[in-house]
């Protein structure tokens, strides 16, 4: 007699290898994203040098949370991104100009994302949409697991939200020119990494400006100075200390 | 015949009890030619945010013992304090230092009796004129055994296999705390509740050398 089939696991109701935040910024000419290349599995530290940045056309999109629905998501804009290849302008949703922009990638993700949380079977991600939206102008915008959608000059997800957004709502101007949006950024992705667990000071950063869309290479941050205070160096474990942590 | 749905557990949470915080650190002790290294972390989790990224684990119990400490930091820290105490009375009494041995059983009795209440799970390493250098692992339910050399803490899983194949006896002091900061930087770039910088201390008969490394010999991997 066999024994009766285990139904299988029909909805994602817990991540299981997971990134962490993601951060992004509009500058004068454009917009940056930035994120580490860590994917962790609960606790563990999984693999070191994965890109959470991607570029499909014209549009970068960065991911936190169940990387492979962000593999399923990027299949489905890849495949989008070739069928407009092969449809007629006539027939084509998306101007002649500019094609398929960021912001309707956006509003694509959207319905993407709501409908399948309205089965109870989300893609557990938040993703962040840049690059340039139907005017023309710099465009970033995030769309959630539940299908929530914010455009803004500047989002951060996950542990982004709580210990990047003060840093960016303090800094940001509109006139921000790119070396300073990197500076905030990789300032932001220090701070991340010294108190967030689940952070790698490995990053990547991703920029959408005039007519390009460039994702850099993985590098590392340089974090020796936030170690060196003399109060850090000094034991507390002692005798003639108080014993604490 | 029925079948059960099992709870579903993230990746992260299947070894942790409902409402229990991952307490996570890598601390370990090996031994050299006079003498013993312990070395540990610096990271304090309270479930992903790191409350202090640069806590001192190693705490001195007598002039020649150290106690590493992983598990919940008040625990720890007043079973520390109840040892310290124990330990100065014993030299009073007797008239000489105590041994790690002592120490050792002292903790294991705290943590044993109060097994239900407690969540530690401590190394206590190093040196006293009757034995030399000695390592004793403390775990959760208050088992204390005498090793060789010590790793412990969430962060020690993924060096198990490093220490077992590099450990060697009668290493020299630097090269123990070459490998007791490999070791600990290995577990400190897989174990995301581990991390920060490196503390070492070396207990020897002459006295202790405490060391502080932010620059770890091994950090993320690049594949």
């Amino acid at each position: 007699m066999l024994p009766a089939a285990v139904p299988s696991r029909q909805h994602t109701v817990q991540p299981m290898v997971t990134g962490t935040s993601v951060l992004g910024i509009v500058y004068d000419k454009g917009v940056l994203l930035a994120a580490d290349t860590l994917l962790s599995y609960g606790s563990m530290a999984k693999a070191q040098n994965i890109p959470r940045l991607h570029a499909v056309e014209k549009t970068v999109i960065g991911a936190s949370g169940e990387y492979s629905d962000f593999q399923r998501i990027l299949e489905i804009l890849k495949a989008k991104a070739l069928e407009e290849t092969t449809t007629s302008v006539m027939d084509s949703l998306y101007t002649e100009e500019s094609g398929m922009t960021a912001e309707n990638t956006w509003n694509y993700l959207r319905m993407l994302l709501y409908s399948r949380r309205s089965k109870f079977n989300p893609f557990w991600n938040e993703l962040l949409v840049a690059g340039k939206d139907l005017k023309g102008k710099p465009f970033l915008g995030s769309v959630d697991k539940i299908g929530t959608t914010v455009r803004d000059n500047f989002i951060a997800t996950g542990f982004g939200a709580y210990l990047a957004m003060p840093l960016l709502r303090e800094k940001w101007r509109p006139d921000l020119t790119e070396g300073e949006a990197r500076a905030l950024l990789e300032d932001c992705m220090k701070i991340l990494f010294f108190r967030d667990c689940r952070a790698s000071p490995r990053i990547q950063l991703a920029k959408c400006a005039d007519d390009e869309v460039l994702v850099s290479e993985p590098y590392e941050l340089d974090t020796a100075a936030a170690w060196q205070a003399e109060a850090y160096r000094q034991s507390v474990g002692e005798l003639e200390d108080d014993g604490g942590w | 015949m029925t079948t059960e749905v099992s709870m579903m557990h993230s990746a992260e949470s299947q070894n942790l009890k409902d409402g229990e915080v991952s307490t996570g650190t890598t601390i370990i002790a090996i031994p050299f030619q006079g003498g013993v290294v312990v070395g540990a972390d610096s990271r304090t989790s309270t479930g992903s945010y790191v409350a202090v990224r640069t806590s001192d684990k190693i705490a001195c119990l007598s002039d020649h013992i150290y106690a590493c400490r992983s598990g919940s930091a008040a625990d720890t820290q007043a079973l520390t304090d109840y040892i310290r105490y124990y330990l100065q009375q014993l030299k009073i009494e007797t008239g000489r230092p105590a041994r790690v041995k002592s120490a050792a059983h002292l903790l294991q009795k705290l943590v044993y009796q109060n097994k239900d209440n407690l969540s530690a799970g401590m190394i206590v390493a190093g040196w006293d004129p009757v034995e030399g250098p000695a390592i004793y692992s403390i775990a959760l339910g208050g088992t204390c055994l005498k090793v060789p050399f010590a790793f412990s803490g969430s962060g020690s899983l993924y060096i198990t296999g490093l220490l077992d194949s590099e450990f060697r006896e009668n290493m020299t002091k630097e090269e123990a705390r070459t490998l007791v900061k490999k070791a600990l930087a290995h577990a400190m770039a897989r174990d995301g509740s581990s991390g920060g910088i490196i503390r070492t201390v070396a207990i020897t008969a002459e006295g202790n050398d405490r060391d502080y490394t932010s620059q770890l010999p091994y950090g993320p991997v690049s594949y």
